[in-house]
């Protein structure tokens, strides 16, 4: 175990957020790691923000005009403009919140409930669904997130009619929102697939139940015959232990390791079963065990893009005027929010890593230190895209950040520079490297004044593998 | 001079054996199959697309009934000489008609209802690529790496220009802390870092050895300065370098003519003839013709009849075309698509692309191809 208190601080911060903030860092020294997790829990649990970008007004209109001139290029080009609003609203929230645990486990639902449709509507519906409970219970979040609109489309559930049942959304739900793999027949699916039919939205993004194409007759799930409605088939898989298993294990490698401990997850897994899904109770199991602070997990995960970047702002507040450049990087790190690779989400772990992802993680840090403009080219989208080039916007990806250095470098204002490099290291690491590798930083950075030298070496941390962890 | 090239190529048995390399050019978007091998003497293929049919008169005869896009000229050449083979009616039981999904299918190699997050290279690379990982076993040309290249341990390298690359990677603070952690580096004590470490020091090297290795010296044509042009530029002088690559992947698009189809396809199809010929005579000219092999796909291929803009939306079976001077099977590899036989106005694929995927493997590349697809599937007869 971790006996070190700074340690055991910064690891649950990484753990239960995005890392430290700057502001934060002189409180949380009066804290022991409990209380420190109580706080941030009440924090969390008070403070629900829905982010709102889209216009309803606006969009009806630009509807309206498109049905009317039959072209949809303008009201495509409304809907990715407002989902990269969104995108923005929302990073911007993980980095500035007070309540990064409620943005931390959205970012997880979001992975989890992935969802690509181009309708920033019911994006931004399905957004705040998510974010709205993603420290409740998880049933209600199943329940909510099965009937918004987006997931509806994305699965094809609106061509789930009696006549000619559609089982997409039934696979899926099983399959990747409650049990996994291998606890359900495709038999199971049929049937459960019948009782969703009729389940629809109407042009507000609003649930809608089409009695008329609706399946009433007997089915049979998971050994229960009865004349379910998709509310019941919810019901019974919310009853499988199976489900209760699945959530608690992805919630285990993406809070504590990748390398799942059975017992740990298995217990897990047993009180949120017993605690009917109540996700809060379930971060207060993992939050508070002494095995969270075993030393095998400290540095154990690989940061997604957006918990990294997400990170870099928490410590270094800055202004980020370009927007285009920010989902320029979500794009070539691999990590677009709203644009999962497909219907199970990112993978995670090692997939974030590949040469030319790695080398940008490296040299962000620097890169937006010094202001530079972005020549890399992410892959086209061919979805989004519906035919038409996008010629030219190659030079406009200048970073533009104004970076707020003050309330970093005030911690270390009384920091002798031989013991920078520790000092900083120890807030932004979860592993030292070898002493050896500490002397080649010290090397690599010229100090002439105590002010470049924070910066020097904070972005030497930065840009070392290690940072990459979590 | 096409004598002097066919007399080269004669003498090729007598040169030292070189390693087979395989070049897969990606057609994004989803590029209308039917307009680039055209059933010219097809009532159907004219009647269901009176504006955007091309002409009998204007297409490139290669059978009595079968003929090739006007601006592929380059490849009527090489079917002619039995350098180019093309297999139709290509595809996947229940084809999705999502760009984004349809690709990650070709790419990962999964049956349709699967979600793979590894590419069927990547686990090529798994297979193969730690015996040396200093050298660059597969190359993507471009910035960002595509699933088909990533596996579960080993993906391939990305760069779009290696030079660019390699003075990115000689940042001095960069090669420090590879090199530290290299002196310190014990196989027994691994630990989740040292992935990161790994990825970097090999992405190090492999640049290093491929830009270090890349000698443009025997390169004889000159390339059209498009994209594609410049990408196969590069490819070919790594080729003629006689680097260890095997894979090379480069990509060209958008085919996703919902309007204006020709002038789209023309547009790319006028690069990807041109680029090829520069292609194909440079390695013709250094006698390495027999040993690459370029291989094309598109995600899907387009509906039968064109839509009300000009031009045609997301279908399902496609064609592919194999380029090479040693080829076993050129020509026609398989009946045109039977345009009578439609479901809901879209063709209905005859070979699935996992065999092309298993024979590319088995036969040229010389690999067990069932721990790397997962699944037996018939080899086709073209190499």
């Amino acid at each position: 175990m971790i006996s070190n208190i700074n340690e055991q601080h910064y690891h649950l911060l990484r753990r239960a957020g995005f890392g430290v903030h700057s502001k934060q860092i002189v409180h949380i020294a009066d804290y022991t790691p409990q209380a420190l997790y109580e706080k941030i829990k009440t924090v969390s649990s008070n403070s629900f923000r829905p982010l709102h970008v889209v216009n309803r007004e606006a969009l009806e209109r630009i509807t309206k005009q498109a049905k009317l001139t039959n072209n949809r290029k303008t009201i495509n080009q409304f809907h990715q403009a407002h989902i990269r609003r969104l995108t923005i609203d929302w990073l911007d929230e993980m980095a500035n919140s007070e309540a990064p645990l409620r943005e931390k486990l959205a970012l997880f639902w979001h992975g989890h409930f992935a969802c690509r449709v181009n309708n920033s509507l019911h994006q931004e519906i399905l957004l705040n669904t998510i974010r709205k409970n993603a420290l409740g219970s998880f049933k209600v979040l199943l329940q909510a997130v099965s009937k918004t609109a987006a997931m509806l489309a994305f699965l094809n559930n609106q061509q789930n009619k009696k006549a000619k049942p559609n089982e997409n959304f039934a696979r899926e739900v099983m399959e990747l929102f409650t049990m996994g793999i291998g606890h359900y027949t495709e038999q199971d699916i049929k049937e459960a697939a019948r009782a969703f039919t009729g389940w629809s939205y109407n042009a507000q993004g609003a649930f809608l139940f089409r009695q008329r194409v609706h399946d009433d007759g007997i089915k049979t799930v998971l050994g229960n015959r009865g004349v379910f409605t998709g509310d019941d088939i919810l019901d019974i898989l919310i009853e499988q232990r199976a489900t209760a298993y699945h959530i608690s294990k992805k919630l285990y490698q993406y809070l504590v390791n990748d390398k799942i401990n059975e017992e740990h997850v298995q217990w897990l897994a047993n009180r949120f079963y017993n605690n009917e899904y109540n996700i809060q109770q379930l971060l207060h199991d993992i939050f508070t065990s002494d095995w969270f602070y075993d030393r095998e997990h400290l540095g154990a995960l690989i940061k997604s893009p957006v918990e990294l970047t997400t990170g870099i702002r928490r410590i270094l507040p800055m202004e980020i005027q370009n927007e285009a450049t920010q989902i320029l990087l979500q794009r070539l790190l691999g990590q677009w929010l709203f644009n999962p690779p497909n219907v199970a989400g990112w993978p995670g772990g090692k997939a974030w890593i590949d040469s030319s992802s790695l080398l940008l993680r490296l040299q962000l840090p620097q890169l937006i230190r010094d202001n530079k403009q972005i020549t890399l080219k992410p892959k086209s989208d061919d979805d989004l895209d519906m035919g038409l080039t996008t010629k030219g916007k190659r030079n406009r990806y200048q970073i533009m950040a104004r970076v707020d250095w003050s309330s970093w470098q005030q911690i270390f204002a009384d920091t002798p520079t031989d013991q920078l490099l520790t000092q900083i290291g120890e807030k932004l690491l979860p592993t030292m490297p070898a002493s050896k590798q500490l002397q080649t930083i010290v090397k690599s950075v010229s100090i002439s004044q105590a002010d470049s030298a924070i910066e020097a070496y904070t972005l030497a941390v930065m840009g070392l593998p290690e940072y990459q962890m979590c | 001079m096409p004598k002097i090239l066919h007399a080269s190529e004669r003498f090729g048995d007598l040169a030292k054996s070189h390693h087979k390399v395989l070049v897969v050019l990606q057609w994004s978007g989803g590029n209308d199959g039917l307009n680039t091998i055209i059933p010219i003497q097809n009532d159907i293929y004219y009647k269901t697309r009176p504006t955007i049919a091309i002409k009998s008169q204007d297409a490139l005869r290669l059978q009595d009934d079968v003929a090739l896009n006007p601006h592929l000229p380059f490849l009527k050449a090489l079917y002619d000489e039995g350098s180019l083979a093309i297999l139709n009616n290509v595809g996947y039981e229940n084809p999705n008609r999502s760009h984004f999904r349809s690709m990650d299918i070709w790419q990962s190699a999964s049956q349709s209802d699967e979600v793979w997050q590894t590419g069927w290279i990547g686990r090529f690379l798994d297979k193969h690529a730690s015996i040396n990982k200093q050298r660059a076993l597969a190359l993507e040309v471009d910035d960002t790496l595509s699933l088909a290249l990533k596996g579960q341990h080993e993906k391939a390298l990305a760069s779009l220009d290696l030079q660019r690359l390699h003075r990115n990677t000689q940042q001095s603070y960069l090669k420090a802390i590879d090199q530290v952690h290299h002196q310190l580096h014990q196989r027994h004590h691994e630990k989740p870092v040292d992935y990161l470490y790994q990825t970097m020091a090999s992405t190090l090297q492999q640049v290093d050895y491929l830009y270090k290795n890349s000698h443009p010296i025997g390169q004889h044509t000159s390339y059209p300065s498009t994209g594609l042009g410049k990408s196969l530029k590069a490819i070919s002088s790594l080729i003629l370098s006689e680097v260890e690559t095997k894979i090379y992947y480069v990509s060209i698009g958008s085919f996703d003519t919902h309007n204006n189809q020709n002038r789209r396809q023309e547009l790319l199809f006028k690069q990807i003839n041109s680029a090829l010929q520069s292609f194909v005579n440079d390695l013709k000219a250094n006698n390495r013709f027999r040993d690459v092999l370029i291989c094309t796909f598109s995600e899907f291929g387009r509906r039968v009849a064109q839509n009300a803009s000009n031009g045609t939306d997301h279908g399902t079976a496609n064609n592919m075309f194999f380029i090479s001077g040693g080829l076993h099977q050129p020509g026609l590899l398989n009946e045109m698509p039977d345009l009578n036989k439609l479901i809901e106005g879209d063709l209905i694929h005859q070979v699935d692309f996992k065999s092309v995927y298993a024979t590319l493997l088995d036969r040229w590349l010389d690999t067990d191809y069932r721990p790397i697809l997962k699944a037996k599937y018939p080899l086709l007869n073209f190499i």
